[in-house]
């Protein structure tokens, strides 16, 4: 990024009329993926001076319960509806989840979901962090992650969305192929990075249970209803050059049991669609650089 | 300038949770729990009632639902007592006539200033739960371990002088603890807490005055939250419960049985134009043949017999 510009420079302009035409596997219109956050907060996380952990004084009891829930009960039914309807994660993982709650990690793993790194925890934050210690966390991710599943991690989604003016830049130079982390297209953009490259897969803030639920204060039915018609709307115009759809979730939310009912049957409507190309990320990203190279 | 290098050191980073309270425990891998009858799910009312001075205290925080005007706020204060004097009692009727029998969660100053309302709830055979002394009794971290302690004695000891017996279970106010609440509240004889809703079943909480038991009570399904902080409607609010239970009723079936927490404050559910909705749903509840409507301590024993 071009640093303390007005524009920071991360991509060119490419107006949504008149591009290329993506297509993706099977004629389908619209790639659909899950991004379920796998994560791990602290009870009594040290400070980060640039912003707190918890909006209240540590033990934040809610809070940090409330998100404890995904762990010991709601994961497991969040995975068991998505399995169900066929619809792999892709992972924004805590990696430290890895080492406290190895259960979840594994299940995942077994379902055939692909991780990618949500930073250490989702208590400690990018703010302030040199570049050494920017590149500990990256390599500390890597690593852990390929200990855990043997996997190696292709992405990333910023810890709690906190980013320096480097991490893009570093993370193309460790390898990785993609960031959630930028919010402008439908389909996927090409990043400009100092080295390597670096695609920017469509994730979205819009549809993300947290917003459906904590910003718009949607019920369970709204927020289906609104996957539905998001999903609607992309696969036909995805008829023109395919879409990208991400379906960004938390299972301590979407998992409680008003909701989970309501969510399940998105996932049946998208099934039974038959425009729905159901992918990983990676998959995603691949798919578009056979298709494109470097062009966009 | 980088950030401290500490930032980076994760010193609880292992197997487990990061402190001692609890284990980690999947659900789907205990041992099923039984409840009485075969029933599928049991339904946890709790009704916050609570007692506002006019004179807030932010020491160590502001409660949810205290006073937001300048003093002296009328508003607020007589629309909270409008729920003590009415609202609750449509709440009482309406669970009596389903013959279910509930929790209440009370601060001890209703049992002082209002000792009739006790005298109902324990007269129909509902369950007292502890709820601190008054809406500015608000617990945090750094608030003095003695005024903790004395705040919390304070109210079970009210709350048992004026019902006639000691309360069992304990919730704190917006759920609110500091690190020595647990502890504090296994000392002073409590059997459970509602605090923390990290799952859909009791679990043991050990603190250093030995093991109390968490009965979680689900904030995201409480009025309060739906009707309140969401800005939805009595009918959603239904129509969540319903889909709750029908999700938990079908897990029950492989899975042994569920809770669902039904969280009520007066001054919002016992409203006139909430009232039928929510009657409609006691009604469909007590339907549903997979139905135990239980007070806190019955579904405590209940689990803990099974243990």
């Amino acid at each position: 990024m071009r640093e303390g510009a007005a524009d920071p420079g991360l991509y060119d302009f490419k107006a949504w009329r008149g591009r290329p035409k993506l297509a993706w596997p099977g004629g389908k219109t619209c790639a659909v993926w899950v991004a379920p956050n796998l994560e791990f907060y602290e009870l009594d996380p040290p400070a980060n001076p640039h912003r707190k952990s918890w909006p209240k004084p540590h033990p934040d009891v809610v809070g940090y319960s409330h998100r404890d829930h995904a762990n010991r009960v709601s994961h497991w039914r969040m995975a068991d509806v998505m399995s169900k309807h066929g619809f792999p994660g892709s992972v924004s993982l805590s990696v430290a989840l890895c080492d406290h709650i190895p259960e979840v990690v594994e299940d995942a793993n077994a379902r055939g979901w692909e991780f990618f790194s949500h930073g250490i925890y989702n208590t400690r934050y990018s703010y302030g962090v040199d570049e050494a210690q920017e590149r500990a966390i990256i390599e500390d991710s890597i690593r852990t992650v390929r200990d855990a599943t043997g996997q190696t991690i292709r992405g990333w989604l910023a810890p709690a969305l906190t980013h320096t003016p480097r991490t893009l830049d570093l993370i193309a130079e460790y390898g990785l192929d993609y960031t959630c982390d930028l919010y402008h297209d439908d389909q996927p953009t090409d990043v400009k990075v100092a080295s390597g490259q670096l695609t920017a897969i469509p994730y979205s803030l819009e549809v993300n249970d947290h917003y459906g639920f904590f910003i718009y204060n949607m019920s369970p039915r709204e927020y289906a209803d609104t996957l539905i018609r998001q999903f609607e709307r992309l696969a036909t115009e995805g008829e023109e050059s395919g879409t990208v759809m991400c379906i960004p979730l938390h299972s301590y939310l979407i998992g409680q049991p008003h909701r989970i009912g309501p969510f399940e049957e998105v996932l049946k409507h998208i099934a039974a669609d038959g425009r729905a190309w159901i992918a990983k990320a990676g998959e995603i990203v691949d798919s578009f650089r056979g298709q494109t190279g470097d062009a966009l | 300038m980088s950030l401290d290098p500490a930032y980076l050191e994760y010193p609880k980073r292992g197997r487990g949770m990061d402190h001692d309270y609890y284990p980690y425990s999947r659900f789907d891998t205990r041992p099923p729990v039984q409840w009485r009858d075969g029933k599928q799910v049991a339904i946890w009312p709790v009704i916050s009632l609570e007692w506002f001075p006019i004179t807030p205290s932010d020491e160590p925080f502001r409660a949810p639902g205290h006073m937001q005007t300048a003093y002296p706020d009328y508003r607020h204060y007589t629309a909270r007592e409008y729920g003590t004097r009415v609202g609750l009692y449509r709440l009482l009727d309406a669970f009596e006539a389903i013959g279910a029998k509930i929790s209440v969660a009370t601060n001890s100053a209703i049992a002082d200033r209002y000792p009739e309302i006790i005298e109902a709830i324990v007269g129909a055979g509902h369950e007292i739960v502890a709820h601190s002394t008054d809406m500015n009794g608000t617990i945090a971290s750094g608030l003095p371990e003695d005024e903790e302690c004395a705040l919390i004695v304070q109210s079970l000891d009210t709350l048992e002088r004026v019902s006639g017996s000691r309360p069992r279970g304990w919730l704190s106010i917006a759920r609110s603890q500091s690190f020595n609440t647990a502890k504090l509240l296994a000392d002073a004889g409590v059997d459970y807490m509602c605090d923390w809703v990290n799952d859909e079943l009791p679990y043991r909480f050990a603190t250093a005055a030995g093991d109390i038991v968490n009965i979680p009570l689900n904030h995201e399904l409480s009025d309060r939250q739906i009707i309140n902080v969401q800005q939805q409607s009595a009918d959603s609010y239904v129509h969540q419960m319903q889909n709750a239970y029908a999700w938990l009723a079908g897990e029950a079936d492989t899975h042994g049985g569920r809770m669902l927490p039904m969280h009520l404050t007066p001054y919002i559910m016992g409203l006139p134009y909430r009232m039928d909705a929510f009657e409609g749903l006691l009604r469909w509840f007590a339907d549903q043949p997979g139905t135990w409507f239980a007070r806190g301590d019955a579904i405590l024993d209940s689990w803990a017999a099974q243990q």
